[in-house]
């Protein structure tokens, strides 16, 4: 196979990065106030989607999915969703005693 | 495709690299080579699972104690569980037959990364090595099952611990075989070989490498909470303590169940070489094989919980579960179907691969078959835990991986070996293999029906008639064993030097010197057509 | 002799982060099953947890990860001191997180809470399993944490010795990968222990 070397790769600039971190923080911050004050069983439901966001910054920025071949971001997408529907089909049985 | 003309490199076997004797072997990275030891260090061990086996049977040939006690043979099934599952079955034709022959049939030289290749057998032995040490340390061998059901595994005063994480350990190996057969496929395969030009057995072997690489950690992780339940009673799965006993189960499962299609799906992928091969004629239904290939490793991770049918489940899991293992065997069915109709109208030649082969259709049949009689709720609140559960597993692994294993042997023996065997020794034994394998297992299905439970030691006389038939089958089955081994093993020294080509094949394996040079490759191939063109 | 593939390398890296992730996934299971048959009591279990040391090893971790994404830019543009640099602080800041664990964890063990222990015993299921859940995945975080620091060190080495530089730099991507993957398990865990009061 021919050297494949990184291809004229994409360079993220430093500012981006710390952007990111700061809307993290931000996040992080919104997450915990909100858990002081907010109500039963929702309160879950929105910490997990803040945690879904921030990760998804992780994944897409950090971990330079968003400039790679799609076939990854696929992956991972397939891979957490397999792990949300085991988790689903676990809960089938726990749900229904 | 013409033979590539011989040139001066010594072939893979008589290569001198940088080490010598011992040390050229268990230092190699080279694929071929890293595929010999893991086929001595399974055969080993394949034989002390047997002779398990064996010796089982032998003491279920009459009621009561005939040959050892009771706790020795639940210590006994614990280890041949152990052994022919994690040591055998599971590493089992990838770690043999894909190691040696993936890089090859796809044109390339080595595996995308062969240290880690190196890496993942030091695994798998020193895995088996911690279970054979649990054994002989402690307060006595693990005697819950290979399972290792939740509460007993972390009641029991057997000796669980080395067991366990030599489990562990041999989950490591597993991953980084198939982690290392995904890069591959994805970036190593010759110029024009798009993925649909790939032949069968490496598409399977993608297709396992998945389920390796997102099965396993779950097994993994479950078998440290074993441990962390036995050292620090965390309580995950002990009632006292608020835990679950049926989750263990669940997730055991999660895994356990994926496993079975890293057993079966390269032992398929073999057959769906073998086949066209011998039958001089083009697989029918490439498309749907590899389709099917896919949706088999898919469909196989939800439908765990028919291992669970008796446990305690609700009922919405009950359905739901048994549903989708029906949804399983069809895509098991269309493979069947487009073997045998690869078949049809074929110029067939009677050889011993194809022997195994069409042993494999007929074995593997009998055992989906009574698959479905336990994925149907009703049926299975009867047969779970019987006989019937055992002659199905039996029938389907040791008769799918298995035969596809010693089909595959037969194969691809010439190539790896550059000797041709004695055929009509190989027919003999797997002639006598056949009967004693049918008898062995076949009557467990019916004492299954009339009630005897697996796992025990002892049983009611109604069962003795049965019992004998089927201990009988058994010493036939190790005798035709036997046969085979000698045979493969004495046509090392005795057997006709073995061309490129002996049975007309017409994937790249056969295109390169028996046994074949350290690169594989003068030059990497460039593929202009599908892998199965006969004319 | 053998020719680079860093796509290659990149996708091998990848592919073990699925099974670490799967890994975490069994105990994810187990939590899941466990919140559903003990709310109250992992209710009120999560508030003996410091919220206030639960978000500061956030923000540790994350703006880990945003000195090793930087350093890869740094690498890029062939500024090997600001590399180093930013790779010094990642350590730094991993082996704080470390640290804070271990006054937690402490904070526990003077209560004699661990698993196993009588204390907790006499609390009831919910509280064991919450505990059990809280410490096993934890710890089994921190490990981790401890696996990526030695990475990114030998990491740190090599570029010292030049043996990774602009031209060449997948292994630190890929150690940033791994770097990040244990931060993203950390961005679940926090929510799933410090916050569900």
């Amino acid at each position: 196979m021919k050297t494949i070397e990184n291809e004229k790769n994409h360079i993220i600039p430093y500012k981006t990065f710390l952007y990111v971190l700061a809307g993290l923080i931000a996040l992080t911050l919104t997450s915990v106030t909100l858990t002081r004050i907010s109500l039963g069983t929702l309160t879950v439901v929105i910490a997990l989607i803040i945690a879904g966001i921030k990760s998804s910054f992780v994944l897409r920025i950090f971990m330079h999915l968003k400039f790679e071949n799609k076939m990854f971001s696929r992956a991972v997408i397939g891979v957490i969703t397999l792990l949300c529907a085991v988790i689903i089909i676990t809960l089938l049985d726990y749900l229904n005693r | 495709m013409s033979t590539q003309k011989n040139f001066e490199e010594p072939s893979y076997l008589d290569h001198k690299g940088k080490y010598k004797g011992i040390f050229s072997w268990i230092l190699s990275t080279d694929h071929k080579r890293i595929a010999i030891l893991y086929l001595f260090s399974l055969l080993t061990f394949f034989a002390i699972g047997a002779t398990l086996g064996l010796l089982m049977k032998l003491e279920l040939i009459a009621p009561g104690k005939t040959i050892i006690s009771a706790q020795t043979y639940n210590a006994f099934f614990t280890l041949h569980g152990i052994i022919m599952i994690f040591a055998v079955v599971i590493p089992g034709l990838p770690a043999v037959f894909g190691n040696f022959f993936l890089p090859i049939m796809i044109g390339a030289k080595d595996v995308a990364f062969p240290r880690l290749n190196l890496l993942s057998w030091y695994f798998y032995v020193t895995g088996v090595t911690l279970v054979l040490i649990s054994q002989f340390t402690g307060q006595g061998p693990p005697d819950t099952g290979w399972t290792f059901y939740a509460p007993y595994s972390f009641r029991t005063t057997g000796n669980m611990l080395p067991a366990v994480f030599g489990a562990f350990v041999l989950g490591f190996s597993s991953i980084l075989t198939g982690l290392n057969f995904l890069v591959t496929i994805h970036r190593m395969r010759a110029p024009g070989m798009t993925w649909l030009k790939m032949p069968l057995f490496p598409w399977t072997l993608y297709a396992t490498g998945w389920v390796q690489l997102l099965a396993t950690p779950i097994i993994g992780i479950t078998l440290l909470m074993i441990i962390a339940e036995r050292t620090l009673h965390i309580g995950f799965f002990d009632p006292t303590l608020g835990g679950d006993p049926i989750l263990y189960q669940h997730l055991f499962w999660t895994y356990s169940h994926p496993a079975v299609y890293i057993m079966i799906l390269p032992a398929m992928g073999a057959i769906s070489e073998i086949i066209p091969t011998f039958c001089h004629k083009t697989i029918f239904g490439y498309k749907f094989i590899v389709a099917s290939s896919i949706a088999i490793a898919f469909v196989g991770y939800f439908i765990w919980g028919h291992h669970m049918f008796t446990s305690g489940m609700s009922g919405t899991a009950l359905y739901t579960f048994s549903l989708l293992t029906f949804i399983v065997a069809i895509p098991s069915a269309v493979k069947v179907f487009n073997w045998i109709s690869t078949m049809h109208k074929a110029s067939i030649d009677l050889q011993t691969p194809f022997f195994w082969a069409i042993g494999f259709l007929f074995v593997f049949m009998i055992g989906g078959f009574s698959g479905l009689i336990l994925g149907s709720l009703a049926t299975d609140i009867h047969l779970h835990n019987t006989h019937f559960v055992v002659a199905h597993f039996h029938f389907i692994v040791f008769g799918g991986t298995g035969f596809a294993f010693f089909g595959a042997m037969h194969y691809w023996y010439p190539k790896i070996t550059g000797k041709m065997y004695d055929s009509r020794w190989a027919n003999m034994g797997l002639i006598i293999f056949f009967c004693g394998f049918i008898t062995l297992y076949g009557e467990m299905f019916f004492l299954g029906m009339k009630g005897m439970p697996r796992r025990y030691y002892d049983y009611d006389e109604i069962f003795h008639t049965g019992n004998i038939f089927s201990s009988l089958g058994a010493v036939v089955m190790y005798f035709g064993l036997a046969i085979i081994i000698i045979n493969l093993v004495s046509s090392l020294r005795n057997g006709a030097k073995a061309p490129s080509d002996p049975w007309g094949g017409k994937t790249l394996e056969w295109t390169i010197p028996s046994p074949p040079p350290v690169e594989n490759f003068e030059e990497i191939p460039v593929i202009t057509k599908g892998p199965y063109d006969y004319k | 002799m053998t020719h680079r593939d860093d796509l290659a390398s990149k996708t091998g890296m990848w592919l073990f982060l699925f099974t670490e992730m799967l890994l975490f996934g069994g105990l994810f299971i187990v939590y899941s099953v466990y919140r559903y048959r003990n709310p109250i009591a992992f209710h009120q279990a999560a508030q003996e947890l410091s919220v206030f040391i639960g978000t500061i090893n956030t923000i540790i971790l994350l703006i880990s990860s945003t000195t090793i994404a930087m350093s890869i830019t740094a690498i890029q543009k062939k500024n090997k001191k600001l590399a180093l640099s930013l790779l010094g602080i990642t350590i730094i800041l991993g082996l704080a997180f470390l640290v804070n664990k271990y006054f937690e964890w402490g904070e526990h063990f003077k209560e004699h809470i661990y698993p196993g222990s009588a204390v907790l015993a006499l609390r009831g299921h919910g509280d064991i399993l919450f505990y059990g859940l809280y410490f096993f995945m934890t710890g089994l975080h921190a490990l981790h944490i401890i696996i990526g620091l030695v990475f990114i060190m030998v990491i740190t080495f090599s570029i010292k010795k030049d043996k990774i530089d602009h031209e060449n730099y997948v292994l630190l991507e890929n150690s940033g990968l791994y770097w990040h993957l244990v931060d993203l398990i950390w961005i679940f865990l926090f929510p799933l222990f410090y916050l569900i009061t």
